[in-house]
Order: structure tokens, then C-alpha cells, then sequence
């Protein structure tokens, strides 16, 4: 069972603005019947056209999705469009006292619903998303198949939310949930958010490493980036040695002997020449 | 609030019957039934007494009966067992519909390259003995079907999909957790080599299990050590919990006809009333042989998360092989395998009732799911198209 707080189950049994506006301003609809939930959402707009009066929701979905439907349709009373557009989907699950990870999905959805009323009624393509097939036209391509996901908005919602492994980002959109195909996709789109986001803090290329400082930071990678993900598959790696910039690395539990460990190979040298240095080679020895 | 307890698929509360006999078995009677002296005999014979009550269940012999620690315990056992019984055969045959004990083990033998076929069910989750008869070849080593299905309640034909397979000189294990104590078996009269019970799913407690591993089976031990079990499964026995076993399989024999008969009308009716009460409904397995307590009802355009959660404001218990409370995404994979629409899948609750089941619980559940499933389908944008086209 799940552990909802009782703002959730409050906002779930008493779902707040459940229905329809005939004369709605703004309708944003996103999921489906396959997805396995799906909101739509009605905006009522004052005469100026810039406060909103009104919002009602339909939601089918799980408990933690009609309680985000009803927190949303709560909390974007009273603002402009443009304020609205600031809510984002972790003050939707603030607004409940939070939801479990698992079921983070449902405030993105609700969050997404929103974009995509008020760029309706703006007249303006909705932002690149995928929940709910009938969205996603050319806005990015499609990494996750079973739920029509695209990668840029995977990648705004890796980066709103900082997440670094692919379960949370199945947690949070989908993606990945059902067969799993596109999860290797969603760890290079994590990477390259990552990448680009210590590229901004930075700003400027690493500084040459010491020898040492280089063997620390490898360590480091290593225990904080690769192996959790490993351990995710049921897999795990031992660093052998280091010379220089030549990792020798051996591969443990479902890893080792496994097909794909050339592919892991590479992982985790794309991981150490991202991090680390670009000049870092990385070697399967069998140890 | 008073529970009302349908979910006895999922666990069964335990008979106090068996738990009176077990108590001793703690404070007073702990002696370990491996040692020499009285006191560990006296248990001894009370194991053995077990035993011979789980045999009886089952139409088998005593010595054919290896205590475990769970039906996943016994399901592991017996698979790893075969492969290693024919280390040269790579080849296993199971089904898309079996519980995750058996599933997942041969997934993740097809990493270490076994081939592994997983055969189809058709939409009402029944088996194509065609299909199973194609897929055996002289490099298959075992092939393991479940009796009853946990979600649904679909039986399959365990008893000619064994000969079958005999006939091809593999082994056959069944995963019979979901069927022992609910519907007739006998070994005696069987060709199965190899078959997994759990205590917790006919009101013995969680953590005991049984291989029935048949007379002749080559059979080696997942846990080796100690010589318990005649050597097929080391580790001093959980006594009070065996003999909780035993006594409750010496009462699922004496309940036999009352679950075909009262539990069974039970859920038949339960089933009819909610078909007739809630629009756009099906039954998953329907139209298949099906365990006399078992209801898995698909109703559209709602999610089943949302039903349980209502459901349980009563007080009514049961489950869902739905996305969101599992914690995976997608409907359960015994639907998905049976190609269950979408539009329905999410909606699937399961009813699982035991011999505590009353028909007064069954009225509660008749008066209130329906007003349920409306509030739901009102508040759901599939649900409302639905409710104004009518
Ligand atoms: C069909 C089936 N097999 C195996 C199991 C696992 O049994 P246990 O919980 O004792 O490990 C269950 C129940 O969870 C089941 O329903």
C-alpha cells in the first residue's frame, strides 16, 4: 500500500473542482486509456483575460493523480496565465506534502495538462512533451515507444527535478515503465543532461589533473555514478588498476560473462571521459 | 472497522486451529528434531506427523515431501534442480501468465544461455497444448507450468501437459501454490515430477513451503548443508511452522467440498450481481476453468488504484493487476498475455475469497462497488463520454 500522506487521501476522497466549464477559456488535455491515466483540464479566465477565475478537472488515474488534478486546479486559482506557468510539478506535490517517488509521474502530468491549456489558448504549439500521443508532433524525437515520450521533455524533467537514474525517471514521467527498451536511451539523455549542467557550473574546461587527484576522482565516479547503476541491473565492477589514463576495470555478478559488457565497457568510459578526462580509456580484464 | 477480507490470494489468515497447533512449538516444545535426546524426538515425530498430513493432501508418499521456506523457495528449487539434473539440456519451456517466482528466475537464465520458450495464453488466459507439443525438443530439460493462475484464477490442463512432456523426457514441475487446498489433486494418479506449495495461501502461516519432489526425480539441493529433509534441503526446520503446514492441509481436505460448493456459489454470485449491476464489465478467465473463489473483473474507464482505495474506505479488501499499485506502469502481465483491452485492463480488480468468506461480506461488496465504479467513471474523461452517450 501506498505511504500517502493525508493531504493526499484528503484531496483524493474530496477531490476539489471535479467536472467541466461549458464556456472554459483554455483546455488542455493530456494521457490516454493505454497510458493508464490521463487529465483533462478546463481554465476559466476573467473579462480582462488575465486572472484565472476558474478550473476544473477530469482525471482517470490513480489515487496520487486525481489528488495532483485536484491540488493543481487549487493552487493555479487567482493567478495570470504567466503565474501559472510558473508552478512547477514539485510545488504541485509540495502542495499534497508530498508524494512517493513512484508516483511523481502524476504531478508532471498534472503540470503538463497546464502547458498545454494555456498554449491552446495562446495559440501556440505545446511544449515538447509526450504524454498523450495526440501531443507529441515534431516536438523532439521519441525515446520511450509504449508511452510516446520525447527527449526534450524527458530532459526538462530530468533537469527540473535533478534526477541521475532511470528508475526516478521512470518514477517521474513513464518512461521506461513498460517493456524497458528505451532505458539505455534514457541513461544517455540523464548523461547529457548531467554533462551539460556541470558544463554550466563550470564554465571552463577542468584544469589539468595531477596524477593523484585523477586516481581519486576516477574512484570517486566510480562508486558515485557507474556502480549504482550497475546494481540496478543486477550487475556490479571492480577497478583493477589505474595507469595513467588506462582504467582496467573487471565486472562482477549479472555483468560479468553478460553479452552486453563490451556495451557497459563503454558506459563507463563515456562516464569517466565526461567526468574525468576526455583522454580516459577503459579496459574489461577478466579479475 | 471490521475487515472484510477478500484478497486470499494474495495471503489467507491463518486457521486458529493451526495455530493452536503450532504455539507449542515455541516456548515449551523447541527441542531440535535432529538431536538425540527426547526432547528433539518428541518433535520429530510431530514433523513426521506433518508430513504424512501434507502427503495425504496431495494422494503422495511422506518421503516425497521436502519442507521449505516459501512457495518461491520450491519453485526456485525445483527449476535450478532440473538444469542441474541435465546439465547438457539448455532449453525450458514455461508460460507468459506464471507468478514472478518462476518468471523471473527463467528470465534471468536466458542471460546465462538457456533458451527459454514462454508459451501464449489465449484472451482467456487458457493455454494452446499445441503450442506446447512445437515448442518440446529433445533439448528441453524442464518444462514449468502453473496450476492455477494467481490473478485470474485460470486452471490449466496440468495433468496432459505433463504427459506430454514426459513422453519427451523432460521434467515437469508445476507451480501448484494457488490450487493445493482449493481443488482435488492426486499424485498418485499424475505424471507431475515436481510441484511448489506455500503455507500462507491456505491459512498456515508466511514462510513454510513444499517441494513434492516424486519418487525417482532426480533432484539436487538448492540449500546444501545439514542432512535435514533426507539431504534435499539443509537448514533446521522452522517445526512450529511445518506443523502449522500439516495441520492445515489435513483442514483444506476436510473444507475440499465446502470450497467447491459454498465458496464457489459465493463467488458465482458476487460475480453475477456486480455483471449486472456495473455497465461495460467483463470477467478476465471467464470463459475458462477457473478456482472456485477466484473473481478478476475488468470494469471500463476507471483505474484500479482508485477503486482499491474506495474499496478499503469500506473496509473491503482485495487487489489489483493494475498499473499503480504494484508500482509498475503497465497492467499486470497475466492481462497483457491475455490481450485484455486497455480501455478495461486498468480497471481490473480481483476478488479472492476463502471458507471465512461470508455471504454477508459478499452483500456489502454487491452494494457497494457499484456506486463506486460511477463516482469514478464521473470524474474520469473516458468515463463521462461513456455515462452521456447513454
Ligand atoms: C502462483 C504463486 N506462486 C508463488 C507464490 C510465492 O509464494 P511465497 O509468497 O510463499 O514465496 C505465490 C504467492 O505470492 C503465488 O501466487
Amino acid at each position: 500500500m501506498w505511504d500517502y500522506t493525508d493531504k493526499v487521501k484528503e484531496h483524493f476522497l474530496n477531490p476539489r473542482n471535479v467536472g467541466e466549464i461549458e464556456d472554459a477559456d483554455a483546455v488542455g488535455e493530456v494521457g490516454s486509456l493505454a497510458c493508464g491515466d490521463a487529465l483533462k483540464l478546463f481554465i476559466k479566465l476573467d473579462e480582462k483575460k488575465e486572472r484565472i477565475v476558474d478550473a476544473k478537472f477530469q482525471t482517470f488515474g490513480c489515487g496520487s493523480a486525481i489528488a495532483s488534478s485536484s491540488a493543481l486546479t487549487e493552487m493555479v486559482k487567482g493567478k495570470t496565465l504567466d503565474e501559472a506557468l510558473q508552478v512547477t510539478n514539485q510545488e504541485i506535490a509540495d502542495f499534497l506534502g508530498g508524494l512517493p517517488e513512484e508516483k511523481m509521474h502524476c504531478s508532471v502530468m498534472g503540470q503538463e495538462a497546464l502547458e498545454a491549456a494555456i498554449a491552446k489558448y495562446r495559440g501556440v504549439d505545446a511544449p515538447a512533451h509526450g504524454h498523450g500521443h495526440d501531443h507529441v508532433e515534431n516536438e523532439g524525437e521519441i525515446v520511450c515507444k509504449c508511452f510516446g515520450l520525447t527527449d526534450g521533455f524527458l530532459k526538462k524533467v530530468i533537469a527540473a527535478n535533478k534526477l541521475h537514474t532511470a528508475e526516478q525517471v521512470t518514477h517521474f514521467t513513464k518512461a521506461g515503465g513498460a517493456c524497458g527498451g528505451c532505458i539505455p536511451k534514457i541513461k544517455e539523455i540523464i548523461a547529457e543532461v548531467m554533462g551539460e549542467e556541470k558544463k554550466a557550473a563550470a564554465s571552463k574546461p577542468a584544469a589539468k589533473l595531477t596524477n593523484l587527484k585523477k586516481m581519486q576522482l576516477i574512484q570517486e565516479v566510480l562508486e558515485n555514478e557507474v556502480r549504482p547503476q550497475l546494481w540496478a541491473d543486477g550487475g556490479d565492477l571492480e577497478l583493477v588498476d589505474i595507469d595513467g589514463s588506462n582504467v582496467q576495470v573487471a565486472f562482477r555478478k549479472a555483468c560479468a560473462g553478460c553479452a552486453s559488457s563490451g556495451y557497459t565497457a563503454k558506459f563507463v568510459e563515456q562516464k569517466l571521459r565526461e567526468l574525468v578526462a576526455p583522454d580516459i580509456n577503459v579496459q574489461e580484464v577478466q579479475g | 472497522m471490521k475487515e472484510i477480507y477478500l484478497d486470499n490470494n494474495a495471503t489467507t489468515k491463518v486457521d486458529e486451529l493451526v495455530f493452536e497447533e503450532m504455539r507449542p512449538y515455541f516456548c515449551e516444545l523447541y527441542g531440535n528434531p535432529s538431536s538425540m535426546h527426547f526432547f528433539g524426538g518428541q518433535v520429530q515425530k510431530k514433523v513426521d506427523q506433518a508430513r504424512a498430513r501434507v502427503a495425504a493432501l496431495l494422494g503422495a508418499h511422506p518421503d516425497e515431501i521436502v519442507f521449505t521456506a516459501c512457495g518461491t523457495e520450491s519453485d526456485n528449487s525445483a527449476i535450478r534442480s532440473a538444469l542441474e539434473v541435465f546439465p547438457e539440456k539448455r532449453h525450458i519451456i514455461t508460460s507468459r501468465v506464471e507468478h514472478p517466482a518462476v518468471l523471473t528466475q527463467c528470465r534471468n537464465l536466458t542471460k546465462r544461455g538457456y533458451r527459454v520458450t514462454e508459451l501464449n495464453v489465449d484472451g482467456e488466459g487458457r493455454l494452446d497444448m499445441a503450442e506446447l507439443e512445437a515448442a518440446l525438443d529433445d533439448d528441453t530439460a524442464l518444462v514449468s507450468l502453473m496450476y492455477a493462475n494467481n490473478e485470474t484464477g485460470v486452471i490449466f490442463p496440468i495433468e496432459e501437459a505433463a504427459k506430454l512432456v514426459k513422453a519427451k523426457g523432460a521434467l515437469f514441475h508445476t507451480d501448484a501454490v494457488q490450487a493445493v487446498g482449493k481443488i482435488p489433486l492426486d499424485m498418485a494418479a499424475s505424471s507431475i515430477d515436481l510441484l511448489s506449495i506455500s503455507g500462507h495461501k491456505l491459512h498456515a502461516p508466511k514462510g513454510v513451503g513444499v517441494l513434492y519432489v516424486r519418487r525417482g526425480t532426480p533432484f539436487r539441493p538448492f540449500l546444501v548443508g545439514g542432512h535435514q529433509e533426507r539431504g534435499r534441503r539443509a537448514g533446521t526446520e522452522n517445526t512450529a511452522s511445518i506443523i502449522a503446514m500439516g495441520k492445515a492441509c489435513e483442514l483444506a481436505m476436510e473444507h475440499m467440498a465446502d470450497e467447491n460448493t459454498r465458496v464457489r456459489a459465493m463467488r458465482d454470485r458476487l460475480e453475477r450481481e456486480l455483471s449486472a449491476l456495473i455497465p461495460n464489465t467483463r470477467i478476465n478467465g471467464g470463459g475458462a476453468d477457473r478456482l472456485p473463489n477466484t473473481l478478476s473483473i475488468a470494469m471500463e474507464f476507471v483505474e484500479g488504484e482508485g477503486i482499491l482505495l474506495l474499496l478499503s474506505e469500506k473496509g473491503i479488501c482485495a487487489s489489483s493487476g493494475s498499473a499503480c499499485t504494484s508500482g509498475s506502469l503497465e497492467p499486470s502481465h497475466v492481462l497483457r498475455a491475455m490481450g485484455v483491452p486497455f480501455t478495461c485492463a486498468h480497471g481490473s480488480i480481483r476478488f479472492s475469497l476463502s471458507r471465512f468468506t461470508t455471504d454477508a461480506e459478499i452483500d456489502t461488496v454487491i452494494k457497494e462497488l457499484p456506486p463506486i465504479i460511477h463516482r469514478l467513471r464521473e470524474m474520469s474523461p473516458f468515463g463521462r463520454e461513456f455515462l452521456n452517450k447513454k
